[in-house]
């Protein structure tokens, strides 16, 4: 196959949205309701975009596999939302907020779509306080905003710790209100095992009942997946239990291309792991950043306790190396910096993997009531997890995986190479290039959702389609394809659990396709990966009964595919001969230790396209161009 | 640490429940509880047993899935939801008894899993602004006072555990239900329909068979985000407001009052 055109718009990029737009066509109110779209996930992307079109009259499916839509990961997001409405009266503007994400991105990413997202971040804000999100507030009553890392102005909202928790029940809440007005339907505990393709399009899914195990069957005209990000490769990362590439993995199974694979973002600011037992990890937000400063001590070994070595005896390390952003320092470039001082021996805590970030000076400069209001409940939590008081003693952090970029290719209409199939959020590779910069993925997740496929999709249902029935064979044959490999699941009758094999594989990913990877140990991690995947194939165990509730079946399933997406990760980063963003290859550094791009060969998107379970994916390359920003080495210093 | 465990078993909504004993050891003080759960199905699978099942997925406390009762508590000891309870805050050699969230309009689905759609259909009720997607007015120009949001987030916090019906001996909701009143109704975007919603809240919790309030004061003691009992008498203004300007002639007969 070749990679099809990303319909990029053509005129200048400020007005390339405004466009699409105007041309568009439109389905009247009346036929709206006997056009069906089927909404995989109820993150912030899939419960926005499932309320929006909901709103306009189509008929709305929305599935997600937790017990309530409410519950998905996006509610944990912390730190805060960024929209260039420039309130700070710092000269932010649309075009800022494009180069920083463009830069922050190691320039990976396309133009005309950074470019809407940017754009459209304000009227998220907007939005969300209509819908009654109660950001924090100035002392005058306006809209609060703060810095994130990667950027020079504020233009953060938040609320307290708990930004995406208040943007999910926005979100939650305009869908429910659409359930009650019965223009959708939402099925929690139900978990999407395969779309089904009718004469080329995505016309409905497979999924299976997690409360009864039933494998059901669902038509409609289009399908969006908003099923999140796929971090849980590493096994332990900031993601919840049950985030999942399943839905995804089968999409690109079924044709559609998975983009930047590897590029995932491990994020700087999480609490180390403490023992083998440690199911996964907890990020303490970015925010802390902006008043808390990052340390080591000079001396490797010195064990004092932190409090007692000297301020010439600390290393500030990013901001040494980076005086211009310090501390707020970009994600990628502080958790780099975070594990060359532990490599270098100069790491803290009882595995020697974690450095200091210490607000003993923000206390004093600001008082102890001002970052109680700012980061409050973090330190709570950050207390309640491991028991120490961080206005007494500086947190110890450590990089954990947390995001990916990566994810199935997109057009501009967020229309993956399955047409019918849309991919919103975290789940597509679009808008982050190779480095997310903070407080962007609920940005994101809420442009695609409430203000992006709401027109593109209505867009593609314009169309005349015959309806399908879930009695045509296309149905059969996928639902034939989900029950054989669940049978394959349940009959494997070996003696370890799911999780095993999901740490095993864990441990060969953040070795070798981590924070910094190399060719020869990719290469292991491919046949390391292979062996896993024998071993899981022939000494899996999971609880009988597939036709009632069973968690490790749910789980065994999710790790078949985890396994399949490591080595298409591995051979992603592999193929990248430069270092870019969150993709560190050792073989290619600058003099001091930085990133080395090569434009030359790099500057495109790489998407993969399966090849069933014996053959090698193949590759198409999606050239990028910059007219708007300067392709420049990215300097933080 | 070694402990026993009492666990709840359950194989389906209609069976009967029983109590089966586990013992674990050599726990590391710094498992999560749910962790300590991790290890004993990874053993029960090696042992060909079935896991017990449970809920959880955050594991940081904001997503509300994880719901247990622990030495009778929702949530256990420590007042925080059950993925934040670490082992260390139990005595070596314990002997621990783990069940599901009790209540008749949580149905347990297995072991320690409950539905808890209820709380969901009563969000449906009305938990929202009734704002749909499109253009909006400027934030800016409709100022909230820092300490009107601070208190309008102390009601949002809520993270729909149901830890508060769990821990009520009437089964009610009203703490739930009251935190999204109250949050509501605290900021300008609420007004138009706060009548309404308190009313087709109220009207749902019924429907859905949750019990009224008598003042215990338990669902607050439990509750992770530590949501005040205030948020009941909100609630409780605002229904009878609802109630009595609709029609005066049919009182409030919320089971509450």
């Amino acid at each position: 196959m070749r990679l099809p055109d990303a319909k990029i718009p053509p005129g200048p990029l400020e007005h390339k949205w405004q466009a699409w737009i105007d041309q568009h066509r439109l389905v009247g109110p009346n036929n709206r309701s006997g056009k069906n779209v089927i909404v995989i996930g109820t993150g912030l992307a899939g419960a926005s975009a499932a309320a929006s079109l909901a709103a306009q009259g189509f008929g709305v499916k929305s599935f997600c596999f937790q017990d309530s839509p409410r519950r998905a990961h996006s509610i944990a997001a912390q730190g805060g939302i960024n929209a260039s409405k420039d309130y700070a009266n710092e000269g932010d503007s649309v075009r800022r907020l494009f180069a920083d994400t463009m830069k922050g991105g190691d320039f990976r990413s396309r133009e005309a779509n950074v470019w809407r997202l940017a754009e459209l971040s304000e009227n998220i804000i907007d939005q969300a306080v209509a819908q009654g999100v109660p950001f924090n507030r100035e002392y005058g009553g306006q809209l609060a905003t703060r810095s994130f890392g990667g950027v020079l102005v504020q233009r953060t909202f938040y609320s307290r710790g708990q930004t995406g928790q208040q943007l999910l029940l926005g979100a939650y809440s305009a869908l429910e209100q659409q359930v009650a007005a019965g223009n959708a339907v939402v099925h929690s505990r139900h978990e999407m095992l395969d779309v089904v393709i009718v004469d080329g399009e995505a016309r409905g899914v497979i999924v299976r009942n997690l409360v009864t195990g039933e494998i059901e069957r669902h038509a409609a005209d289009a399908v969006i997946l908003a099923s999140g990000g796929y971090t849980n490769v590493y096994y332990l990362s900031t993601n919840a239990m049950g985030s999942n590439v399943t839905a995804a993995w089968r999409a690109h199974r079924h044709g559609a291309l998975m983009a930047n694979p590897s590029y995932t973002q491990i994020h700087p600011t999480c609490i180390p792991q403490s023992g083998e037992y440690q199911s996964k990890l907890t990020l303490m937000s970015e925010s802390l950043r902006n008043d808390g400063r990052v340390w080591v001590p000079r001396k490797g070994g010195d064990d004092r306790p932190p409090a007692e070595i000297p301020e010439d005896e600390r290393f500030y390390y990013l901001e040494e190396r980076y005086p211009s952003f310090g501390n707020l320092a970009p994600r990628d470039i502080a958790s780099r910096a975070a594990k060359v001082v532990c490599d270098d021996g100069l790491g803290v805590g009882p595995t020697g993997r974690g450095v200091y970030l210490d607000f003993r000076d923000a206390i004093a400069q600001r008082g102890r009531d001002v970052v109680e209001v700012r980061y409050g409940n973090l330190f709570e939590m950050y207390e309640n997890i491991t028991g120490e008081n961080p206005y007494e003693t500086p947190m110890m952090i450590y990089p954990a995986p947390h995001y990916a970029m990566g994810g199935l290719w997109v057009d501009y209409e967020l229309q993956t190479t399955i047409p019918g199939l849309f991919a919103i959020g975290e789940a597509n590779f679009s808008d982050h290039g190779a480095n997310r910069l903070g407080a962007s993925a609920l940005m994101q997740a809420l442009a695609d959702g409430y203000f992006i496929v709401p027109h593109t999709v209505a867009h593609h249902l314009t169309a005349d389609r015959e309806s399908v029935s879930t009695t045509d064979s296309a149905f059969d044959t996928a639902q034939d394809a989900v029950e054989s490999h669940i049978t394959r699941l349940m009959d494997v009758g070996g003696t370890k659990a799911a999780q095993v094999f999901h740490r095993e594989l864990g441990n060969v990913m953040l070795d070798y396709c981590g924070m910094a990877r190399n060719a020869p140990g990719l290469e292991k991690a491919l046949t390391e990966i292979g062996e896993i995947r024998e071993n899981f194939w022939s000494d899996l165990r999971v609880d009988p009964g597939r036709d009632e509730f069973n968690q490790s079946l749910e789980y065994a399933n999710r790790v078949s595919d985890f396994l399949e997406l490591g080595e298409l990760m591995c051979l992603d980063a592999l193929r990248r001969e430069e270092s870019c963003g969150g993709h560190f290859r050792e073989e290619y550094e600058t003099d001091d230790g930085e990133a080395l791009r090569d434009d030359e060969r790099f500057a495109k998107v790489t998407a993969w396209e399966y090849q069933g379970d014996d053959g090698d994916p193949v590759p198409h390359d999606e050239q990028l161009s910059f007219e708007n920003v300067k392709l420049a080495t990215r300097s933080y210093k | 640490m070694n402990f026993t465990l009492e666990i709840w078993r359950q194989f389906d909504t209609g069976e009967e429940g029983r109590y089966e004993d586990f013992t674990v050891e050599g726990i590391d003080p710094e498992a999560s509880f749910l962790e300590m759960l991790d290890q004993l199905n990874e053993r029960l699978t090696e042992e060909e047993r079935r896991t017990v099942a449970f809920d959880s997925d955050c594991r940081e406390g904001i997503c509300g899935t994880c719901s247990l009762v622990i030495n009778d508590t929702p949530h256990g000891p420590r007042q925080v939801t059950s993925c934040q309870t670490y082992m260390r805050d139990f005595e070596d050699g314990a002997t621990i008894r783990v069940e599901p969230f009790r209540s008749t309009t949580f149905p347990v689905i297995r072991d320690l899993v409950t539905d808890r759609s209820a709380l969901d259909r009563v969000i449906q009720a009305g938990g929202y602004t009734g704002a749909t997607t499109g253009p909006q007015p400027e934030p800016n120009s409709m100022p909230v006072a820092p300490e009107v949001q601070e208190k309008a987030m102390d009601a949002a916090i809520c993270i729909g555990c149901g830890a508060c019906v769990a821990a009520c001996p009437n089964g009610a909701a009203m703490l739930f239900t009251g935190a999204k009143v109250t949050h509501l109704n605290l900021l300008p975007q609420g007004q138009a329909e706060r009548g309404n919603r308190a009313n087709s809240m109220v009207e749902q919790m019924d429907e859905e068979g949750f019990g009224g309030c008598t003042n215990f004061g338990e669902c607050s003691r439990v509750c992770p985000q530590e949501i005040s009992l205030d948020v009941i008498g909100m609630l409780n203004r605002e229904y009878r407001k609802a109630r009595l300007s609709r029609d005066p002639k049919d009182p409030p007969t919320m089971l509450a009052q």
